[in-house]
Formats: C-alpha cells, sequence, structure tokens
C-alpha cells in the first residue's frame, strides 16, 4: 500500500491505512485525536465536523482516501494553546454544557465566520442547523457566533 | 412525591448519614514522600495544599447540568475561599461518598448540607490553626478571601500557610453555617470550571478512553426486546482484518476488534439467527388498543379527595378528553459506551455512567471481584437525560473484557442506542371534568394506563397495582378543585422502559394543563384567569405563573395567525411555568417562536446554569413535544438514527427568556424541571392559534393544517 498523504492540524503525515475508512475514526483512534466526535455516523449530527481545505465537512462519512493530499484540521489544530475567536465567545457566553457537540459546532462556526464575518441570524440558521445539540444550548450558540462576529463585544 | 424521588431520598439521607458521622475533609497532612512530591490523594471532599491550592472531591457525575461547577460553589461559599483558587477533581466510588447516582434533580438537594458542613469545618480548623500560631483569641480572627486575619493586629495567614497544621485539628461536628444574606459566591455567576475543556477539544468523556492495549467491541443485539441468540454464524465476520474475537454475551453476540471500524465491518459480516421470543408481534397500535381497552376500568387509586364520580354525575357541564404520550427515546448525543479492563486482581472501569456507584456494583457482579477491587472513573456524559442510570452497557463492557483479559472499549453505533434504549413510558389518559351551573370546575377525574418504571426495578415499591413515579405531576395537580380522582392501570407491554428527563411529570404535564385548558375552555374563562383563582392557596405555582405571565404580556395582542399558552408545573420540589407563543402554517407546521419561563427552585447556587439548564429543558421538552415518538412494530423500534428520530435544529429552536425568581426556605432540583411546562404551554397556544386541540403527542402537522 503507498499510503495515505495528509496533512492534519499543520502536520504532514503519510498514513498506512484502507482508504475506506472513516476520517473520523482515523483522527480519533489512529491520530489519537478524540475532541472530533461520533454522533451519527450518517451526517445527521454534526458532531464530527473538521475543516478539509478550511471548508467544513462530516468527518464520519468522509473517508480518509476522499481527503489524501489535503488539509485537514480539527479543533484540536483550531488555535493550539490559545482561543480562536470563537472559542472565546463560547466562554464568555457559557455555550457548552455537557459539550459533546460543542466541537462540531465550533468548527461549523469558525468556518462561518470566516465566509460571512458578519452573520445574520438567517445565515446563523442556514450554517448551523446541521449541528445537533441535545443539552438545547442553540440559543447561546447564537448569541456567542454574533459576539465572535463583534469582536468579542455583546 | 413519587417513590422514584424519596428512593434517591433515602439514598441522600444515608450519605448524609455518613458525611456527618465521618466528615472527612481532611487537610490532609502530607507525609514525608507526599510533602516531597507534593502529591495528594484524592480521599475527601476537600483537600488544600501548602501552595493555597483547595480542590474539591465531586462525588457526582457532569453531564452539563453543572455540578463539577456548583458543587465546589458549595464547598467555598463555607470556606472563605478565593474561588480563583479552586479546583474539582473526579470522585472515585468509596464508602465515604455514599451513593454518587446522579439523577432526580438531586445534585444541589442532596449535597448542599455535607458540603457545605465540610466548607466551614475547615474554615473553623483554619481559623483555630492561625488562632494558635499567633497566640491570640479565636473569637478575634475570621477567615476572608482565602485567609485567616487577626484584625486587631492586621495579621494575615493565607490557607495554604495554615493548611499542615489545621490537619492536625479535630474535625468539629457541628460547624456553623453561614447566613444566606452574607453570601458571597453562592447565588452568583460562575463561569463554569469545565467549560475551558470543552471547546479545545480537550474534554475527555468516556468515548475519548484510550488504555494501553485497549481492543474495541461492537455488539449485535436482538432487534426483538427480549429475544434471544438461537445460533451464531461467526465465519466471515472472523475472517474481517482486525478481528480478533466473536463470542456471545448476555446481551447478544459481541464482535471484538483491533479497532472500531474493524469490530464495526466485523459485526456486519456476522450473521445470528434469533429466537425472537414472545414480543415478535408486538406493534404501536396494539399498545395503543390494549391501553385503551384496560382505560375502561378503574385502576389504583392515586388520590382520592371527594367523590369524583358523584360530582361528575351531578355537574351541570362535563367534558372529557383522552390524552396519549408516546415512547421516547433519550437519544443522547454521546452514543452509549463503556471501557474495562478485568485484570488479575481487580476491574477498572472507564465510564459515563449517571452512577459510579451503580457502575461500581454492576460492573462488580459481572467481573466477580468485590465492590473495592472495582475502581470506576468517571469519564464526561455526553448527555444523560436519565439514560445513563442504567448500567446495561457497563455489563457488556467488563463481561467482553472478562473473557479476552485485556482492556475492551464498547462503542454502540447511533442505531444500536435508538433501538436499544430503555424508553420513557408510552401512556394512555382518560380525563373527566365536570363543572357547575357558573362554570366553576367541580370534578377533575384522571386514569391513566401505562408502564411503570419502579414496576420493573424496585416493584416493592409499586403498592396496590400504583407505580407513583408513573402518577408523578398527575396525582399532585395542584388547582382547589372539590373532587380529585386520579387512578392508575398499570400495564406493561414488554418495551423497556426507563427514567427520562422528568419521569412522570414528562407525560403528567402535558396531559393536566392541557386538559385544564380545555376546562377553562368549556368555561368560557381566560385560562391564566381561571388558574389564578384555583391556585389561591399554592402560593409559588402562582407566582412563577404571574411572572412568567407578566413577562410575556400575557393578554396584549399577537400578530394575526399567533397564539400564546401557558402551563404552570411543579416537579422535583421547583416551580416552573412557561408562556410559549406559536405559529401555525397552513400546511400544519408549528413554528415556536417564544418561550418566557419563570422558575422558583427556592435557592439559587448558580444563576447561570440555572439559565442554562430551563433552556435545554425547554428545549429537550420541545424535541419531544414536536418531533419525539419511538415506534414499534414486529417487535422492533421502527426509529435508527436522527433522520427518523429528529431532534430541534438551530433554526427551529424558539427565543426563550428565563427569570429566576428564588422564593427562599427550601431546595428544589433543577435539571428536569424546565421539561414539563413546554409541551403543554405549546399545544395550549396551537389551540389559542387555531382553534384546535392536540391531545396526542407528537404534535402532527396533519392535524392542524388548514382546509
Amino acid at each position: 500500500m503507498a499510503g495515505i498523504p495528509l496533512t492534519v492540524n499543520g502536520k504532514a503525515q503519510t498514513l498506512d491505512l484502507s482508504p475506506d475508512i472513516p476520517l473520523l475514526w482515523v483522527l480519533r483512534d489512529h491520530l489519537g485525536l478524540t475532541g472530533t466526535k461520533f454522533g451519527c455516523g450518517v451526517s445527521q449530527c454534526g458532531a464530527c465536523t473538521v475543516h478539509v481545505d478550511g471548508e467544513p465537512m462530516r468527518s464520519c462519512t468522509t473517508t480518509v482516501g476522499d481527503v489524501a493530499g489535503k488539509r485537514v484540521t480539527t479543533i484540536e489544530g483550531l488555535a493550539p494553546g490559545k482561543l480562536n475567536a470563537v472559542q472565546s465567545a463560547w466562554i464568555a457566553e457559557q455555550v457548552p454544557q455537557c459539550g459533546y457537540c460543542q466541537s462540531g459546532q465550533i468548527m461549523a462556526a469558525t468556518a462561518l465566520l470566516a465566509r460571512t464575518p458578519s452573520p445574520t441570524d438567517a445565515d446563523i440558521d442556514q450554517a448551523m442547523s446541521g449541528i445537533l445539540c441535545r443539552c438545547g444550548t442553540y440559543p447561546r450558540i447564537r448569541r456567542a457566533i454574533h459576539r465572535a462576529a463583534k469582536g468579542g463585544a455583546r | 412525591m413519587t417513590t422514584g424521588t424519596s428512593l434517591t431520598r433515602r439514598d441522600f439521607l444515608k450519605l448524609g448519614a455518613l458525611a456527618g458521622a465521618g466528615l472527612v475533609i481532611a487537610f490532609r497532612i502530607p507525609d514525608a514522600a507526599e510533602a516531597a512530591t507534593g502529591a495528594f490523594e484524592p480521599n475527601a471532599w476537600l483537600a488544600i495544599d501548602p501552595q493555597g491550592r483547595i480542590t474539591v472531591w465531586i462525588a457526582r457525575s457532569e453531564m452539563g447540568q453543572g455540578v463539577r461547577t456548583s458543587l465546589p460553589m458549595l464547598v467555598a461559599e463555607e470556606l472563605e475561599a478565593d474561588w480563583s483558587s479552586i479546583r474539582f477533581e473526579q470522585a472515585i466510588p468509596a464508602p465515604r461518598y455514599g451513593n454518587m447516582s446522579t439523577g432526580g434533580s438531586q445534585s444541589i438537594r442532596s449535597m448542599t448540607e455535607p458540603l457545605r458542613k465540610a466548607g466551614a469545618a475547615a474554615r473553623e480548623m483554619l481559623i483555630s490553626a492561625a488562632a494558635d500560631t499567633w497566640k491570640v483569641d479565636r473569637a478575634t480572627c475570621h477567615a476572608e478571601n482565602g485567609a485567616v486575619i487577626h484584625a486587631p493586629s492586621g495579621r494575615k495567614l493565607a490557607y495554604g500557610a495554615l493548611a499542615v497544621k489545621a490537619g492536625t485539628l479535630p474535625v468539629p461536628e457541628n460547624p456553623p453555617l453561614k447566613d444566606a444574606k452574607d453570601f458571597k459566591i453562592l447565588g452568583t455567576r460562575r463561569a463554569r470550571l469545565d467549560v475551558p475543556a470543552k471547546v479545545d477539544g480537550s474534554a475527555q468523556f468516556g468515548l475519548d478512553v484510550r488504555v494501553p492495549g485497549m481492543l474495541y467491541a461492537m455488539v449485535e443485539r436482538c432487534p426483538v426486546f427480549g429475544g434471544k441468540v438461537a445460533s451464531v454464524d461467526a465465519a466471515r465476520a472472523e475472517a474481517v482484518k482486525g478481528v480478533r474475537r466473536v463470542l456471545q454475551i448476555g446481551s447478544g453476540v459481541a464482535i471484538v476488534a483491533d479497532t472500531l471500524w474493524a469490530a464495526r465491518d466485523g459485526r456486519d459480516a456476522l450473521r445470528v439467527t434469533w429466537n425472537e421470543g414472545l414480543l415478535a408481534s408486538l406493534d404501536s397500535a396494539g399498545i395503543r388498543s390494549t391501553f385503551a381497552e384496560l382505560a375502561k376500568k378503574p385502576g389504583a387509586s392515586a388520590r382520592k379527595e371527594g367523590q369524583g364520580a358523584t360530582a361528575l354525575a351531578g355537574a351541570a357541564r362535563t367534558i372529557e378528553a383522552v390524552y396519549e404520550a408516546p415512547y421516547l427515546a433519550h437519544a443522547t448525543m454521546e452514543p452509549m459506551n463503556c471501557t474495562a479492563f478485568v485484570k488479575q486482581d481487580g476491574c477498572e472501569v472507564w465510564v459515563g455512567s449517571q452512577s459510579a456507584t451503580g457502575a461500581q456494583r454492576k460492573a462488580a457482579e459481572v467481573s466477580g471481584f468485590p465492590l473495592e477491587k472495582v475502581v470506576v472513573h468517571t469519564m464526561l456524559l455526553g448527555g444523560g437525560f436519565g439514560r445513563r442510570s442504567h448500567q446495561d452497557f457497563v455489563a457488556e463492557a467488563v463481561e467482553i473484557s472478562k473473557a479476552l483479559n485485556a482492556p475492551v472499549k464498547v462503542v454502540w453505533t447511533r442505531e444500536d442506542d435508538m433501538q436499544h434504549d430503555h424508553y420513557r413510558p408510552a401512556s394512555y389518559h382518560v380525563l373527566r371534568a365536570g363543572l357547575d351551573v357558573k362554570g366553576v370546575p367541580v370534578a377533575w377525574t384522571h386514569r391513566q394506563v401505562g408502564a411503570g418504571i419502579l414496576a420493573l426495578i424496585a416493584p416493592q415499591a409499586v403498592q396496590n397495582g400504583l407505580d407513583p413515579t408513573s402518577v408523578d405531576g398527575a396525582e399532585n395537580i395542584p388547582y382547589a378543585i372539590p373532587n380529585i380522582e386520579v387512578d392508575y392501570i398499570l400495564h406493561d407491554p414488554g418495551v423497556p422502559v426507563w427514567w427520562w428527563r422528568s419521569v412522570g411529570s414528562s407525560h403528567n404535564a402535558f396531559v393536566v394543563e392541557c386538559f385544564f385548558d380545555e376546562v377553562a375552555a368549556a368555561a368560557g374563562r381566560d385560562p391564566l384567569e381561571l388558574r389564578r383563582e384555583l391556585l389561591q392557596g399554592q402560593p409559588r405555582h402562582l407566582a412563577v405563573m404571574e411572572l412568567a405571565a407578566a413577562k410575556a404580556g400575557w393578554g396584549k395582542p399577537l400578530p394575526k395567525g399567533r397564539g400564546r399558552g401557558i402551563a404552570v408545573h411543579a416537579s422535583f420540589d421547583s416551580y416552573a411555568a412557561q408562556v410559549a407563543e406559536v405559529a401555525v402554517a397552513d400546511d400544519g407546521t408549528v413554528r415556536v417562536h417564544r418561550v418566557v419561563c419563570a422558575v422558583d427552585p427556592g435557592h439559587v447556587v448558580n444563576p447561570d446554569t440555572i439559565e442554562a439548564q430551563m433552556e435545554s429543558g425547554i428545549v429537550y421538552g420541545l424535541t419531544a413535544a414536536l418531533k419525539g415518538e419511538i415506534t414499534i412494530a414486529k417487535g422492533r423500534v421502527q426509529q435508527g438514527n436522527f433522520d427518523d428520530y429528529e431532534v430541534l435544529r438551530m433554526n427551529e429552536c424558539p427565543a426563550i427568556e428565563v427569570h429566576v425568581a428564588p422564593s427562599g426556605e427550601f431546595l428544589g432540583g433543577i435539571g428536569e424541571v424546565g421539561t414539563p411546562p413546554i409541551a403543554p404551554a405549546v399545544v395550549n397556544a396551537i389551540a389559542a392559534a387555531t382553534g384546535k386541540r392536540v391531545r396526542r403527542l407528537p404534535i402532527r402537522a396533519e392535524a392542524l393544517r388548514r382546509g
């Protein structure tokens, strides 16, 4: 096997794995990046959202072969050693409860703000409705995204 | 109050007694080795190290409700600690922690006394240590912000400097507790201590556990409840690369592999023939019709005041309605999982369980080791909602690890989780009310048919066929109606049932508060006004209702097509009222625009957490009201994932306003209290908007379509 080249959180590597394994399980079980979560396995909940070449992708239905040669960013690689504006806003608004879905929420929100720096509520609905939260943190997520868009101000 | 709650309360008393007898606070005196390394073992409610760092041990599970912050707040208040010096550690089950079960909205209620006493005892010991150091009268010293101060001389010693000496002093048994007016931490907003790890991916949930040499397992379970393995053809599964072992276990057939993905492939290749058993023909329609048939005869009396039947017969006007609530899955975001390692000399378990104590007991039972040889590491829970009080996934992991002599992580897929849950019981309700000539309600009868949870797990708590958890929220209807009868027919169709956020109140609030609105409509009364009239003897219900109504602008005009509904419900010793504002589209789609919630939990530890829990309970209950239904066909659950068991999404979430109004003098729960009122508030709002009355959950668009 030739190995699958990919860059994860800035680190180029070649993985000797079957190309049809979902990226999610490669990140979690082979690379130890457990911040990306398993929720449904069929792109219904968004807990597994990562960035592939900067775009939000569901890693549970993206195979490792699909991302060969691409740049993958997980929650651990978003702002290593510090917090990005979204993560800071998440703390300011005290968003997480159980916290399980929040990596996916933060990855989706970060991608949204990269594309749309001042999102409307409709933009937020559009970008975030694919990421489920059973603790009901949606109102706080909305506030946190608006806060992050305003550079941290409420 | 339900027996379910009082079972937990008995656990609390046991813990209380334990804590009272052996209040282990321990300013632990480091022995020589410890002093050299600065290391301390987690063996007490709190410890203070020579650097002044304060560690509080959390003997409850963190599932989003904030115990890793609220419990330390209880200690820090009495301790007069500097909040920034507080850290937490998760407790490992031990007798000194009592029952660590986390449910029934009990954490604050059960832990307030022991933790406040622990903090107060520590404070008193620190003051004594300082007075002794200074050789001054103890009464001239006081504790403040992490230090003891001798005001007359202006001297001050930080807790870290006093810890070792304080540890040599006797622990006071009944230290004075602070007066609530002097609180500096309790009742103030504190950022949650567990949040930073939940925004950078470092938080460790059960599914994230990695143990050296760990294998992964999936379990194929009979799709029909109660079915058993008839035969297994494992040849193709065993041929899958990475599969180590296929073995039959109590719950089905386990596939153990080097990676989770290999276990999944192995399971796909497995062929199992099942003895489907007695429930292979069970279906939802049959369950409903059996319920309806059973509801024709009287059941076990849960409450009898006056003469309901006679009063109904003599009433000027009577109304009657049937209400139904479905089975519901918990659908925590993190599917069930557990990692276990049964070794030669004991068993170690890593799990997100709502009861570390229960997990320990289950692991001991399955592994054969005594409790003291079973160590349970409580990981973060990716949602609990009652589901993780069950230990089925712990049993699987321990059983498989024992067979392989290796650490094993058992992972459930979403489909496993959805189809092998233990569900919120379905229920069927017949309600009748009588009004006198003036339209005043004079009789209320409520008959419920359904499965009981205690009937399954604690049958001794079911007296004369009455499962108290099933009628909680129905038998304690708060309205002043002279004749009230509530009865219950226990019937378990065989679908496994379990605690689900707010338990009996999850359906009874819907039934009672919606039928109350029907009574108000029959009487030609505003539903708020009639409640106000009949809640005069219930000041706490009344206060939250008035607050929610005022904040929601009850009675003020709404845009065309919108309606408001109100519901008030007490559960877990707290009081909550909600006003929902909804619009119903021509195609029957319900949009909930706004929810205003008022809650009286007695006392407040962290107001931000209470607001969050109300938001959480509302969204959880709204999912159930608008979407939630587990249906059965051929003994199988028909739903499998979030495409057919939908949950509320961001674009469907209403604006939520929470008003916390503690009336003091009692301790109420909070984790479940926000859920019960939302379904009736929404259903009542739909009736206000459309004139159509929904009596069966979930709310179905087709029933509300215009034309």
